[in-house]
């Protein structure tokens, strides 16, 4: 294997000779160090987001979801849309951290632990959505095969407790994969900093690590098992969600494209997620000597070559509703969504999803930072609109014309969008803050792989 | 054994880089040690077949986890869809293959999982804050930059001045004795 580190025309993947001693000061640092007002600020802007999750959150539960502006045959609208966007969202972290792990992809390494978090986060948000969507959420373990005093018991046909099986399965495997990594990270931490009680309180939470190799033979198995056990969620948890959609007789949604049309529509949304979070933190931290502008050029050709799967998704989903000649498939595809009520959000989808990527063929799109950010928060927007229009545009015009209804949201609609990105952001900034975000373990270990590389070379 | 306050469990040697390390290792055992660790901090291939460890069997464990989850989730829906409460919708079969996939794969890919993260820790006998070689000075390193060898003092050619000698002469930048704490 082994091949050569340098030869890409955007540079290695450790810019600079520093020890390992330099490295972990370097990365881990921020965790000790006197925090400056910048922080406070993020703190105080992303908690305000959080709290207005609350707001709308208790209003949406206290009063019941006729708030929202969903309807009859609009029934599932703002909630799915959001709840697919997050759980899409999550899916480049998971590929990241498992299917780059399994394929020795070395660029993964100073990015996977923030995609991981992301992951987390992410899904977090997109499981409070079906869950108000249920209006009596307290009932939510309804879903749960118990025995029950009525002798009843959830209906495994529905898609309903697939996708609580796929996202509660996708939730836990992925925290214990990150737990799993950040232990000597947070082993290191706890040998490092100044604080006591930061000794004590990443000590509790390092379990004792102490880099053991009779620990080791031990925890590269099981890493490499929660990868590739990781590795099948990232295709099932969104083709399962596709179910939702592909089992119903709605035109628009009944079509056999759509598990691996969600799948490439994830990993397309997730990677442009990554790379939203990646140019502000090695930014933040200065960290552009382990996420150099080789890792921000290859998350921009995966957004490249997973927006080409989603245009040719796109594609055929119309070219079989043509092919397949329903009448009521047709209207939807070629009338419904282009010209019917909401459809300037299937444009936007096309030109955020189809013409926006192909920007990143030219490298001078790749490897500008903050061109490439703008980019990559269109694409967010693209799919969100992605999803609002296969569900609500499709539900918008279904099989009978006299249930043709326009979809509007209302304010707490856009205040649960807009508050679970409060809420992310909020996670997300403890995270930077408080746990290791690269791997440095891992970042030591190529690090030495690299210079004994170069040692080898020179001789 | 029984552990008492100060009793010595052997030493401890920290190097400065992986292949002194794994010299270390390949010398000492050509002198008859037999029970050594290594301490470091990233993963140093070629570690495990110096000290001739084994590989781990863990991923055996995951498999049968694995397969019962898948077992235990096909089997649930069975009993609960057909055979305790059957639902005639549309008049589909109520014990339906196809339809039972999803749920025994996710169980299967859960059971799995979770078996093995609890049972690293518990192979690894952790958490377990409080060890011996946390008291030793320096041992610090073990986590950021240095690479420590352990000599277990049950060791047969174990001898308390002569293996701190033999460190030293393999170039241990620093050779310390871990003492029991109870």
């Amino acid at each position: 294997m082994a091949a050569p580190y340098d030869d890409a025309p955007t540079g290695p993947l450790i810019v600079g000779t520093r020890t390992d001693a330099e490295l972990v000061d370097q990365l881990l640092s921020p965790i000790w160090t006197r925090k400056s007002r910048r922080w406070l600020l993020a703190y105080g802007i992303t908690s305000v987001g959080a709290l207005a999750l609350l707001v709308f959150a208790t209003w949406t539960v206290w009063t019941g979801i006729g708030l929202w502006g969903n309807n009859i045959p609009v029934a599932w609208a703002f909630a799915i849309t959001n709840f697919v966007w997050w759980i899409g969202i999550g899916h480049a972290g998971t590929f990241i951290s498992a299917i780059l792990l399994l394929f020795e992809q070395k660029w993964r390494t100073s990015i996977n632990r923030f995609a991981e978090a992301m992951t987390l986060f992410a899904v977090m948000q997109a499981g409070l959505f079906p869950l108000l969507h249920l209006g009596r959420p307290w009932f939510f373990y309804w879903l749960i095969p118990y025995p029950a005093s009525m002798e009843v018991w959830p209906n495994f046909k529905s898609a309903l407790p697939w996708d609580a099986a796929a996202v509660f399965t996708y939730f836990t495997i992925s925290l214990l994969f990150w737990y799993t990594g950040v232990v000597p990270d947070l082993a290191a931490v706890r040998d490092r900093t100044p604080k006591r009680w930061q000794k004590i309180v990443y000590g509790v939470f390092a379990l004792g690590w102490r880099g053991s190799a009779s620990h080791l033979r031990h925890y590269r198995i099981v890493y490499g098992l929660l990868g590739g056990l990781a590795t099948p969620l990232v295709l099932s948890v969104h083709s399962v969600v596709s179910s939702d959609f592909a089992i119903a007789q709605l035109p628009g949604w009944h079509s056999t494209i759509f598990p691996p049309y969600f799948v490439a529509g994830a990993i397309f949304s997730g990677f442009a997620m990554v790379l939203t979070l990646m140019i502000p933190i090695r930014r933040v931290f200065g960290f552009t000597n382990v996420i150099t502008d080789r890792h921000v050029d290859n998350v921009c050709k995966m957004i490249l070559v997973t927006g080409w799967i989603v245009a040719y998704s796109y594609f055929c989903e119309f070219f079989l509703a043509w092919y397949g000649g329903e009448p009521a498939e047709m209207y939807t595809m070629f009338r419904g969504l282009p010209t019917g009520p909401n459809c300037w959000t299937f444009w936007l989808t096309m030109f955020c999803n189809v013409v926006i990527p192909q920007l990143f063929w030219f490298r001078w799109f790749r490897t500008h930072g903050l061109v490439a950010w703008v980019l990559s928060l269109l694409i967010n927007v693209g799919m969100w609109c992605e999803r609002f229009v296969i569900i609500a545009l499709s539900l918008q015009r279904g099989h009978l014309p006299s249930m043709w209804h326009a979809y509007r949201p209302t304010v707490v609609d856009w205040g649960l969008l807009g508050g679970t990105i409060g809420l992310f952001s909020f996670l997300f900034v403890l995270f930077l803050r408080w746990v290791p975000v690269i791997p440095t373990s891992e970042v030591r270990e190529l690090n030495h792989e690299i210079s004994r590389e170069g040692k080898r070379e020179a001789a | 054994m029984k552990q008492r306050i100060g009793t010595p469990l052997g030493l401890v040697a920290e190097f400065a880089s992986p292949e002194q390390l794994l010299e270390a290792i390949a010398r000492l055992r050509a002198r008859g040690y037999r029970q050594l660790d290594a301490f470091v901090p990233y993963p140093v291939k070629g570690l495990e077949a110096a000290l001739d460890l084994r590989r781990s069997g863990l991923n055996y464990l995951a498999f049968a986890a694995g397969l019962f989850g898948a077992g235990f989730a096909f089997w649930l829906q069975w009993f609960v869809n057909h055979h305790l409460f059957p639902l005639n919708i549309g008049g589909r079969p109520s014990f339906a293959i196809p339809v039972f996939i999803i749920v025994t794969f996710e169980t299967m890919v859960l059971f799995a999982g979770v078996t093995s993260f609890a049972s690293l820790f518990w192979v690894c006998r952790l958490p377990r804050l409080a060890h011996p070689l946390f008291s030793v000075n320096g041992f610090e390193t073990a986590s950021l930059d240095r690479f420590w060898l352990g000599v277990n003092a049950d060791d047969p050619t174990f001898d308390p001045e002569g293996t701190e000698a033999q460190l030293t002469e393999l170039g241990a930048t620093r050779v310390e004795m871990a003492r029991g704490l109870t």
